[in-house]
């Protein structure tokens, strides 16, 4: 177990693209860090320079007190699941769980039993025998990760593991990934493009958009104050309403049309006084029938205990989710004109429209 | 295809049986020839029935009481081991080249490959005078070694085994990297254990274009203690004054074929899969 460290790390291919453009982060010991971003965020290439796949353009990666830009992969004490396990295919699963122990000319006794131990944390001991051509995917990606947990590493990396698994069992991998990292206490490395797999398994998620980390955080800091309207629009489903207002000197909240809404204005940042900004809601956190945001409804959407209200304020888009039963009584029309509020003084986000960072004061 | 009609069954299996009758035919024939005694074999009409010199005439043949050549055996055993070396050579030299082609940056690596590739289109027939020459100088006339390594390099296999190459996902490689395994041995353990089929289909076919090789071994063999059987039968037909001596000439030619026909069963099933599919 280590600590990992990033310092101002960049890359940038021969090509002349720059993928990475300055990390710098700290990871503690036994810390879950998941990365997530869209693809081509350069989320898997910084994953790959911390295993030593991609070499590092500038900057110093260090795991535990050791800057590692040099050393081969085998030399940095990691160990990698990929995304679509990379196993052996003529190897047995004891021998793909061993293959790494073996080279590193472990003494046989020891080798099994570290291979036995993996196996029966993760449930793998009767299947040791096959071939990873016979097992399900959800096996194979276990076997994946015995191979990792048997090299016994300072990090864990994940690239993208549940990627390639269905829904039901994304779920339940998911769950087990977090069990394991419970019990082994491992530094880990978690790269995902998938939100609510790094909400759900993240102690601290680091947000990416192209090379750059936008917010670094703990999964409720992320979701509760997004730094910017990316990370605001790319956490959440569905994803934070933004409404482009002006605020004028009477701290009166105006969208384009220059028309006032009825929103309780306390809360607005001082600097926003006589500004254009970007105003952000979340779709749970807006009342229905209160006054505030006229919205002609165009669309609902059961998803069962809940709905989601798609409607328009002027050109705008806005998303509500709530809860099934407020509609009951007075059902929804398509095209009906509504008011929506915020459920709390607390719920309106302020972003800057040129640079899209969070305004807080 | 999938169709059942009685009739249709009935002439696709007599298309198939003329097909296995001609080709069958002759071999038969040869088979019946090499069981009769000379004077029997060059009466006209032959008996298409099996003589009873049988073990008489492979004996011969065989330990070489035959004229104009040495003992068959001695020439089976100089195919044989001109067939395997140039198969197992050939497999060697063209893995570890598209090895490197495929995995490894160096200076020139795209035109190292295209020489390799040009070459495909050279056959042996081409180069022969050159390749004499230099064979020649090397001392190496009527020995294994001339034999072989001139038709060692393969640009078809090494073609074939980059091709198989790229389709070995990169996770494969960047976890023995991390697994620590260096360059060779993850060629050890992992890409070689991957080829197996495509090794076995170029292994059976490599074997055979061994065996086959003629003009090559004409050239570069003086003694007859060097000759190849396919040589051998060639140099049994006797011309001008001699008289051949055909239930042995066919004898040989019997005995020729049992290698390669005995390499084709033993490896047909990975021929095929290698041929067909790449295991992944």
């Amino acid at each position: 177990m280590a600590t990992l460290s990033f310092r101002n790390v960049t890359k940038t291919y021969p090509n002349g693209v720059a993928v990475i453009h300055g990390i710098d982060m700290d990871v503690s010991d036994g810390e879950f860090i998941v990365i997530v971003g869209p693809s081509g965020c350069g989320k898997s290439t910084l994953m790959r320079m911390v295993a030593g796949l991609e070499s590092i353009t500038g900057g110093e990666i260090s795991i535990g007190d050791k800057v590692v830009n040099r050393l081969e992969p085998a030399e940095r004490d990691i160990a990698m699941v990929f995304q679509n396990y990379a196993l052996y295919p003529h190897m047995s699963v004891f021998d793909n769980m061993a293959y790494g122990l073996k080279i590193r000319k472990l003494p046989k006794a020891e080798i099994q039993n570290k291979v036995q131990d993996a196996a029966r944390i993760l449930e793998l001991s009767h299947l040791l025998d096959r071939r990873p051509g016979q097992l399900s995917g959800g096996q194979r990606q276990r076997v994946a990760m015995g191979r990792a947990i048997v090299r016994d590493p300072k990090v864990f990396l994940f690239d993208e593991p549940l990627s390639n698994l269905d829904a039901k069992l994304r779920v339940q991998m998911r769950l087990e990934i977090q069990k394991l990292h419970r019990r082994l206490g491992t530094t880990s490395l978690y790269v995902t493009h998938d939100q609510v797999e790094a909400m759900t398994l993240a102690q601290r998620m680091v947000v990416m958009n192209k090379g750059i980390p936008e917010q670094i955080g703990t999964p409720v800091e992320v979701f509760e104050r997004p730094a910017s309207v990316f990370v605001a629009s790319f956490i959440g489903s569905p994803p934070m309403n933004l409404i482009p207002v002006q605020i004028d000197a009477q701290r009166r909240i105006l969208d384009d049309n220059g028309t006032a809404l009825e929103l309780d204005s306390a809360q607005v940042p001082p600097s926003l006084l006589g500004r254009k900004a970007l105003m952000g809601i979340r779709p749970e956190h807006i009342k229905l029938h209160a006054r505030g945001i006229p919205v002609t409804v165009e669309m609902v959407e059961v998803l069962g205990s809940e709905q989601l209200i798609h409607g328009r304020h002027g050109d705008t888009p806005i998303v509500v989710r709530c809860p099934i039963g407020l509609t009951r009584e007075y059902p929804l029309q398509i095209g009906e004109a509504i008011q929506l509020g915020a459920d709390s003084d607390h719920a309106l986000h302020w972003f800057d429209p040129d640079t899209g960072k969070r305004i807080d004061n | 295809m999938i169709e059942r009609r009685p009739v249709l069954d009935i002439i696709t299996h007599l298309v198939l049986i003329v097909g296995v009758v001609i080709i069958a035919f002759p071999i038969y024939v040869t088979f019946v020839a090499s069981t009769q005694t000379a004077q029997e074999v060059a009466r006209a009409p032959m008996s298409l029935l099996p003589g009873s010199h049988f073990f008489e005439n492979y004996w011969k043949v065989l330990v070489g009481d035959a004229a104009n050549t040495p003992p068959v055996a001695r020439m089976m055993w100089i195919s044989t081991v001109m067939a395997l070396v140039i198969a197992i050579g050939k497999i060697a030299i063209s893995m570890l080249s598209a090895f490197a082609v495929v995995y490894f940056r160096f200076r020139f690596r795209m035109f190292f490959f295209w020489m390799i590739f040009v070459t495909l289109m050279l056959p042996v027939e081409v180069r022969i005078a050159p390749t004499y020459k230099v064979v020649a100088d090397l001392g190496m006339l009527n020995s294994y070694a001339g034999l072989t390594l001139p038709l060692i390099a393969s640009a078809t296999a090494t073609f074939l085994f980059r091709q198989f190459f790229l389709t070995v996902p990169d996770e494969l490689i960047e976890a023995a990297r991390i697994d620590g395994a260096g360059p060779m041995r993850f060629f050890w353990d992992v890409l070689l254990p991957l080829s197996r089929t495509s090794i076995a289909a170029l292994f059976v076919i490599q074997f055979i274009y061994g065996w086959n090789q003629y003009l090559w071994p004409l050239i570069i063999t003086t003694h007859e203690n060097m000759y190849p059987v396919v040589i051998g039968i060639k140099r049994m037909i006797a011309g001008g004054d001699s008289v051949t001596e055909w239930n042995l000439v066919m004898a040989t030619a019997l005995l020729a074929m049992i290698p390669p026909v005995a390499v084709v069963v033993f490896m047909q099933k990975w021929f095929v899969k290698g041929l067909v599919d790449a295991e992944k």
